[in-house]
């Protein structure tokens, strides 16, 4: 029995950690700027700029609020545009990524907050411009408190990728609704479920040890 | 090298308007370190933060080096701010970097050569003492250290301005000492201009030429530090003397009435206040050669220094008959000091007993 289900535990823990790995690639690469731009926009920042900072809050919000079962099958038109289908692994990764640009977004703004304005006003006092503020001094000063967020961002794609997966996407997920329950498989559902609690402990273990290192406080 | 020129400040907030610089006028000389002493509130931050534009005026004018700050672009502001060094109450250091980084910042941000870098770096690290510190992190280190660090930061781009907003009001008196010495070694030694905001006098008397004091966004009085020490006018300068020279009355007098006119059993209280070579001068002695009738009694005495001229402060008691009481004013009127009259005073003798005088 074990040799049936061993392949089928690797390929889909191989399926989850490939489309959370490269959705968390790609909306980290649009969500940390998504982030800076909140931060900076906001009201007594460098670049304070109100109906730039309400108008990105106000979309962001939007998606954040939408259900992740619902922005799945609502995006479906996007989805099948961008990777022309709309079932497989590679499609399940467009709403992932949609999802967590918000989210990625709103958690950068919450870390850059923590930065002491008065680092920012040193910066400047020293001829710092915007930009060098926010490379200098925003960004590496809030490191330790990103990559603790990234790490919830990742935990929580590791949930949403298992809802993607019920629309075949693959994954572990996928494994566990098809064999587990709809085959009727307890054991398959016991071993996706553990493999499920390994995986987020030890991305937390790692981010938080990644977290601590940087943290020079 | 700085000139502020009616410099007025409102900020503007839901809750209404503050002004917090309502017209300030000022000149600082190349060279001088000059220090502005107000409470808490009185405007002292938003003014300093003026003379770097990180908060910009309402109105007036800020000339920095023959330059008008006020009227420049961001572009031109940024070149002109590493011309101003400044450092912080709180230090302001960055705490993921190393000493050594926190000091490279604004030359990194000039875009210099790390070899050129590592020298300046070097030499800065060597004049704040701090060289074993430069790959230590801020977090590391004590509170005077993080100043030193924020002092070597602030010269890393050679300026000719250093502003320091409550530099050591975060420090132990010991480190403030430390601190406020490397700041006279280094106006000294950079010819630097140095611009000091406090609350504490102390600061004032130990490294400042020149003083403004400024309450509510106006400007009391200013002078040469010697003189406002001497002859202060304002009540708010009177008080931050006091605070420094504990001009109170011994405990034996506190509380009680002061009268003009003499009562049974009471003292003339006088408060003679010494400034340079009379401070030296054994003038109690000579008032008590010349006038043999009256009794003085030395209630409070303190010798300081300002800019190594020795400043002298004494309470002392007299009492007598009224003519020879007359004669030892218009002895110490005519010495090289200056006479306050506090008046008659009643003695708490419960307080003398309970030792406590
Ligand atoms: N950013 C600000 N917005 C509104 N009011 C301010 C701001 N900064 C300072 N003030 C007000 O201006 C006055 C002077 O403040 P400040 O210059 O910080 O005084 P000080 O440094 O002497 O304590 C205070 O009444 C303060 O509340
Ligand atoms: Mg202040």
């Amino acid at each position: 029995m074990f040799n049936e289900i061993i392949p089928l535990l690797t390929k889909a823990l191989g399926e989850t950690i490939y489309m959370v790995a490269v959705s968390m690639t790609i909306a980290t690469a649009f969500g940390i700027p998504l982030g800076v731009l909140l931060n900076v926009t906001g009201k007594g920042q460098i670049l304070e700029s109100p109906i730039l900072n309400k108008t990105i809050g106000s979309i962001v919000n939007a998606i954040r609020s939408i259900p992740f079962i619902i922005l799945m099958v609502a995006i479906i038109p996007l989805t099948r545009f961008i990777v022309g289908s709309a079932i497989g692994t590679t499609a399940a990764m467009v709403p992932l990524v949609i999802a967590s640009i918000p989210f990625i977004g709103r958690q950068v703004e919450t870390s850059l907050k923590e930065v002491p304005y008065g680092l920012i006003e040193a910066a400047l006092a020293m001829g710092a411009t915007p930009f060098q503020i926010i490379t200098k001094v925003l960004l590496p000063e809030s490191m330790p408190s990103i990559v603790a967020q990234l790490t919830t961002v990742i935990i929580a794609l590791v949930g949403e990728s298992a809802m993607a997966g019920a629309i075949g996407g693959g994954g572990l997920g996928d494994l566990a609704i098809r064999y587990g329950y709809q085959r009727f498989r307890p054991e398959i559902m016991i071993a996706t479920v553990i493999i499920l609690i390994i995986l987020v402990q030890f991305v937390q273990f790692c981010g938080n040890r990644l977290a601590n290192r940087l943290n020079k406080k | 090298m700085i000139k502020l020129f009616h410099v007025e400040k409102t900020y503007k907030s839901p809750s209404g308007t503050v002004t917090a610089l309502k017209g300030i006028d000022l000149t600082i000389g190349r060279g001088e370190i000059f220090g502005i002493i107000g409470l808490s509130g009185a405007g002292k931050s938003t003014l300093i933060r003026c003379i770097n534009m990180l908060e910009k005026p309402t109105s007036g004018k800020v000339i920095v080096d023959g330059k008008d700050l006020t009227m420049m672009n961001d572009s031109e502001l940024r070149e002109m701010r590493k011309q101003i060094g400044m450092i912080f109450q709180h230090f302001n250091l960055l705490s993921s970097a190393t000493v050594y980084d926190n000091v490279a910042f604004p030359l990194r941000l000039a875009k210099i050569s790390e070899d050129k870098i590592k020298l300046k770096v070097d030499e800065l690290l060597n004049l704040v003492s701090l060289s074993e510190k430069a790959n230590q992190y801020p977090s590391q280190l004590s509170g005077g250290q993080k100043q030193r660090v924020g002092i070597a930061r602030a010269l890393a781009s050679d300026p000719k301005v250093l502003l320091c907003d409550e530099a050591t009001s975060a420090l132990d008196p010991q480190t403030t000492k430390s601190i406020l010495d490397l700041i006279k070694d280094i106006n000294e030694k950079l010819s630097l201009t140095v611009v000091v905001i406090t609350h504490e006098m102390q600061v004032i008397k130990d490294i400042c030429d020149k003083v403004a004091v400024i309450s509510n966004g106006v400007i009391a009085e200013q002078g040469s530090v010697v003189d406002v020490f001497i002859n202060p006018q304002h009540a708010i300068t009177k008080e931050f003397i006091s605070v420094l020279l504990s001009n109170e009355l011994p405990v034996a007098f506190r509380g009680n009435k002061i009268s003009q006119e003499e009562t049974v059993g009471s003292l003339l209280l006088l408060r003679l206040t010494f400034l340079g070579e009379s401070a030296d001068n054994p003038v109690i002695a000579e008032m008590i050669r010349e006038v043999s009738g009256v009794d003085v009694t030395l209630l409070f005495g303190n010798l300081d220094q300002i800019h190594g001229i020795p400043f002298g402060r004494m309470i002392i008691g007299i009492s007598g008959a009224e003519e020879e009481v007359e004669k030892a004013l218009n002895f110490l009127k005519h010495e090289d000091l200056k006479l306050e009259v506090i008046g008659y005073v009643q003695r708490n003798y419960s307080a003398f007993d309970k030792g406590t005088w």
